[in-house]
């Protein structure tokens, strides 16, 4: 076994989990800056909302690019509860989560009669029509201007989340729980359903799957994950307006989610992490960034569909099915019976 | 006996008013619908042959806004010039798409063409934006005068529009029926296998159709702009708008992106007017919803998708 | 078995499956065959639940299940092919089946996020059952293998064992010699055999006659969406209607 072998090996392994959480864990210390603890904490607010992305179109194969629509709504109903009507921030919180699924299910039952690309361009409709309400709806959004003074969340007292490290937990904390449920919902019979119904509604429905209840069901969930990611993101910078409903925020998490491995279960993470911090390290790329993205969605869809961690998942499975076929004729040329392969299958399609 | 007359003369006034309002909204209902006409006839075009939902189709039509205004304002080119210019470089962008996108990605799954569509149109907007920055420009027209029909004023620019925009289906129109290439491409929108069948080359016809749907963008976009506003983010309402009529108009037909532009025009044109100016964009997308929610196939379309 | 009345369905005006009454019995090969064209698929759409008809009646084992919704006809227990194999390309062969049992499977959103027992019951009975159908189909030893590297024959193969994954009474197969050489053909009619000896009904649309004429108990030929004829592979191929039907459109009468 090579070295490279080894790693990737390790990369399916539960230490790596550990891993990955006690670096993001010292990340704080370790950072030169208070700004990139809080670039840091952004990326995974980000990247819970591109995680309820994956599941909708990563799994289930549904382009859904109401997606930022969703968000802005999170973070809209924590700052209209919190600043105008003196709510909670937690209770806010949860009525962001209750009211992304709320809104999620009706636009899910009228958009998801549609197919393939009627679906996009209903829901491309749909989050414009979010972002036309924000922006003209004064009495309720505030309009143009936005809302400000949002209140951090409230740390009873412990904790005081206006500083940007403790913030950063509370979102690393959110993360890792969306990421949890992710792998829940990728790995079990319920992703499976979804997965077949990305290869064909007819194929899906043939196994006797509801492709209506299964995408709703998708649909809520991944509208749930936004909104929460959304009230969230107005919890950490307190400050929203009608930007925060435009269309290029889909774009944005579309990148992500393709540069990381749609369909992937740490092809969100990856993905908002890698652009994040590359647009970070050039910054004159900020406004400009669309002109690289732009080209890289092209590239990626066309030579890379499968993204970072697709492409590296894709490649060890060819290779272990091939260790397996090597291993097979010897214990042939023994006259062992074979090994059953669902062991490593198991492992296959944990982490597909 | 004065008031009393006075009274009838205001009303008839206020009705006469009240007239030439609403004609002044069937002229901007008109003017509105025949450009969206224009640019949903090109989307549906490219759909109808290739089954791409084109969002790129609104960042052609941006382009072709700001190639005009160049041609015209640092080159001092005359604005016929600037048409045919903008329609020459948006054709050649579209085929450009169609070659180097489209094409590699015929036989990927269907959500990776939409999700190139997209790039096109980022990397589009972002190019324009960096050269000529986000703000508004304004473009210029020789049609300044405003003309005085039975009493109303049109701008000239309006009737230059509607009538340009309609001259254009009307080419269109004889092309596709008259034409040998426009036969093509209209056998290949009614059955794509059957046209393969009987020997249709499939690239000629798709670099084709990309280049009539650059075309009608950037007449649309140059008709258009002089009475609006020049600025990179312009195609975006317009490519949602196109996508509404298309589906209202059943997508890859002809006559319903015609048909839908008008309804969506007039739809706006009076809707803005009576009801609400902020709303007005909202209007588009509303009855898009409603239709939807009550016929998932859209309105026009027949049998099966 | 299956009983299907006097079935419509009309486009428009077209009418592509036309007053179309048959029955097929349990545990027999049934074949639909006729020109291109002929309303063959879409007569399996009808009974699959795909589309609704437009008239007529479809029982199956005694029961009214014409305009149910596909997913339900499914759980009656009637599985389909289609003419392209739909499978998960980047996943494993037997990835690819566990999902095939999931319409026997009870669990919900909640049992996920709590990772119940129930769910982890049903997951390891869908997994078992996708190794039990990947042995019938005689694919255990590629089940580690990556979809996409796979043959064709072999694609058929696991799209057939896909559908057996359902539990299936009655499987509908629509052209599974479709794009295969004719010795693969001849080991897919055994496998086709030998789902009917382990009590499984077969129905499928075919255009090889040869493997068609062996395989089948009964034969059902279509004709611009009628029914031209029905017997035996014997009577059918006597029949001077359906020799008309098949010379009268030069497409597949070589086939």
């Amino acid at each position: 076994m090579n070295a490279l072998q080894k790693i990737s090996d390790f990369f399916m392994t539960p230490a790596m989990k550990i891993v990955l959480i006690v670096a993001a864990v010292l990340f704080p210390f370790v950072a030169g800056n208070e700004y990139q603890i809080y670039v840091m904490a952004l990326a995974f607010v980000w990247a819970i909302a591109v995680y309820g992305m994956n599941i909708i179109t990563g799994l289930c194969g549904q382009l859904n690019l109401a997606h930022g629509g969703f968000f802005a709504i999170g973070a809209y109903v924590l700052a209209i509860l919190t600043v105008d009507h003196g709510w909670g921030f937690w209770w806010a919180f949860v009525a962001a989560g209750v009211a992304g699924a709320g809104f999620g299910f009706l636009a899910g039952i009228v958009s998801l009669r549609l197919k393939e690309h009627y679906f996009a361009i209903f829901t491309l409709c749909v989050g414009f029509i979010i972002y036309l309400l924000i922006d003209k709806w004064e009495e309720l959004t505030h309009g143009a201007l936005g809302i400000i003074n949002i209140p951090a969340p409230n740390g009873f007292g412990l904790v005081d989340f206006t500083e940007t490290t403790p913030f950063y937990y509370l979102a690393l904390t959110f993360m890792v729980l969306s990421v949890w449920l992710a792998a829940r919902i990728t790995n079990s019979l319920l992703g499976r359903s979804f997965r077949a119904i990305r290869i064909s509604d007819d194929l899906a429905a043939s196994l006797g799957i509801n492709l209506m209840r299964n995408k709703v069901l998708a649909f809520v969930l991944s509208t749930t994950y936004a909104s929460v990611a959304g009230a969230l993101y107005a919890g950490l910078v307190r400050f929203i307006g009608p930007a925060e409903a435009d269309v290029v925020h889909t774009f944005d998490m579309i990148t992500y989610l393709l540069v990381g491995g749609i369909g992937t279960l740490m092809g969100p993470l990856v993905g908002t992490m890698v652009i994040t911090w590359l647009t970070q390290s050039l910054q004159f790329l900020e406004e400009y960034r669309m002109i690289v993205f732009g080209p890289l969605l092209v590239v990626l869809v066309i030579f890379f569909p499968r993204g970072v961690v697709g492409s590296f998942l894709g490649w060890r499975a060819r290779r272990m099915a091939a260790a397996q076929d090597a291993g097979k004729s010897q214990e042939n040329a023994k006259k062992k019976s074979p090994t059953s392969p669902v062991a490593t299958n198991r492992e296959a399609g944990n982490h597909a | 006996m004065q008031d009393h007359a006075n009274s009838v003369a205001a009303s008839q006034y206020r009705g006469g008013i009240a007239l030439d309002l609403f004609l002044q909204q069937v002229l901007n209902g008109l003017t509105l619908g025949s450009i969206y006409g224009l640019v949903a006839l090109g989307l549906t075009l490219v759909y109808g042959i290739l089954h791409v939902p084109n969002f790129a189709h609104g960042a052609l039509y941006m382009v072709g806004a700001y190639v005009s205004y160049i041609t015209m304002v640092d080159f001092g080119a005359n604005y016929w010039i600037a048409m045919i210019a903008s329609a020459i470089s948006v054709a050649v962008l579209a085929v450009l798409c169609e070659r180097l996108v489209f094409n590699p990605l015929r036989e990927a799954p269907p959500i990776h063409d939409k999700i190139a569509a997209i790039g096109i149109m980022l990397f589009l907007e972002a190019m324009v934006q960096m050269k000529f920055g986000a703000e508004f420009r304004r473009m210029p027209t020789p049609y300044t005068d405003i003309l005085d029909v039975a009493g109303m004023t049109i701008p000239a620019q309006r009737v230059l529009i509607i009538i340009g925009a309609f001259a254009l289906m009307a080419v269109l129109h004889l092309f596709l029926k008259k034409t040998m290439t426009g036969s093509t491409i209209v056998a290949m929108a009614q059955n794509r296998e059957g046209a393969f069948l009987v020997g249709i080359d499939a690239n000629r016809v798709a670099m084709m159709t990309f280049a009539i749907s650059g075309v009608l963008a950037a007449v649309g976009a140059t008709l258009f702009a002089p009475i609006n506003l020049v600025y990179p983010a312009m195609g975006h309402l317009l490519i949602m708008k196109a996508f509404v009529i298309i589906i209202l108009g059943g997508m890859g037909s002809i006559p319903g992106a015609i048909v839908g532009g008008l309804i969506i025009g007039f739809a706006e044109a009076f809707g803005g007017f009576y009801i609400s100016t902020d709303y007005k964009d909202i209007i588009a997308f509303a009855l898009l919803v409603l239709i939807l929610s009550v016929k998932p196939t859209g309105l026009f379309t027949k049998g099966v998708r | 078995m299956l009983k299907i009345n006097n079935l419509t369905k009309r486009f428009g005006g077209l009418a592509a499956v036309n007053n179309v009454s048959i029955e097929f019995e349990a545990n027999k090969i049934n074949a639909i065959i006729g020109p291109n064209g002929a309303g063959k698929s879409t007569f399996f759409n009808l009974v699959a639940g795909a589309m609704p008809p437009t008239e007529g009646t479809i029982e199956y084992q005694g029961m009214n299940i014409t305009g149910m919704a596909c997913d339900r006809i499914a759980r009656l227990g009637i599985a389909r092919t289609f003419q392209t194999t739909m499978l998960f390309e980047e996943s494993t062969v037997l990835d690819n089946l566990i999902v095939g049992h999931r319409l026997r499977t009870q669990s919900r959103l909640w049992d996920v996020i709590i990772n119940s027992r129930r769910l982890r019951d049903e997951e390891a009975k869908c997994r078992a059952r996708a190794q039990e159908v990947l042995d019938f189909v005689g694919l255990s030893h590629i089940g580690h293998r990556i979809t996409a590297d796979i043959s064709q024959e072999e694609k058929k193969r696991v799209a057939f064992a896909l559908a057996l994954a359902t539990d299936p009474e009655l499987v509908l197969l629509d052209e599974p010699a479709g794009g295969i050489n004719p010795e693969e053909t001849e080991n897919l009619a055994g496998l086709i055999r030998k789902m009917v000896d382990h009590g499984v009904t077969v129905c499928l649309i075919e255009h090889k006659m040869d493997m068609i004429m062996s395989l089948a108990d009964k034969i059902m030929v279509l004709d611009h969406g009628e029914k031209i004829a029905e017997g035996t592979p014997e009577e059918v191929r006597n029949n001077p209607v359906v020799i008309e039907a098949y010379l009268g459109s030069d497409e597949d009468a070589a086939a």
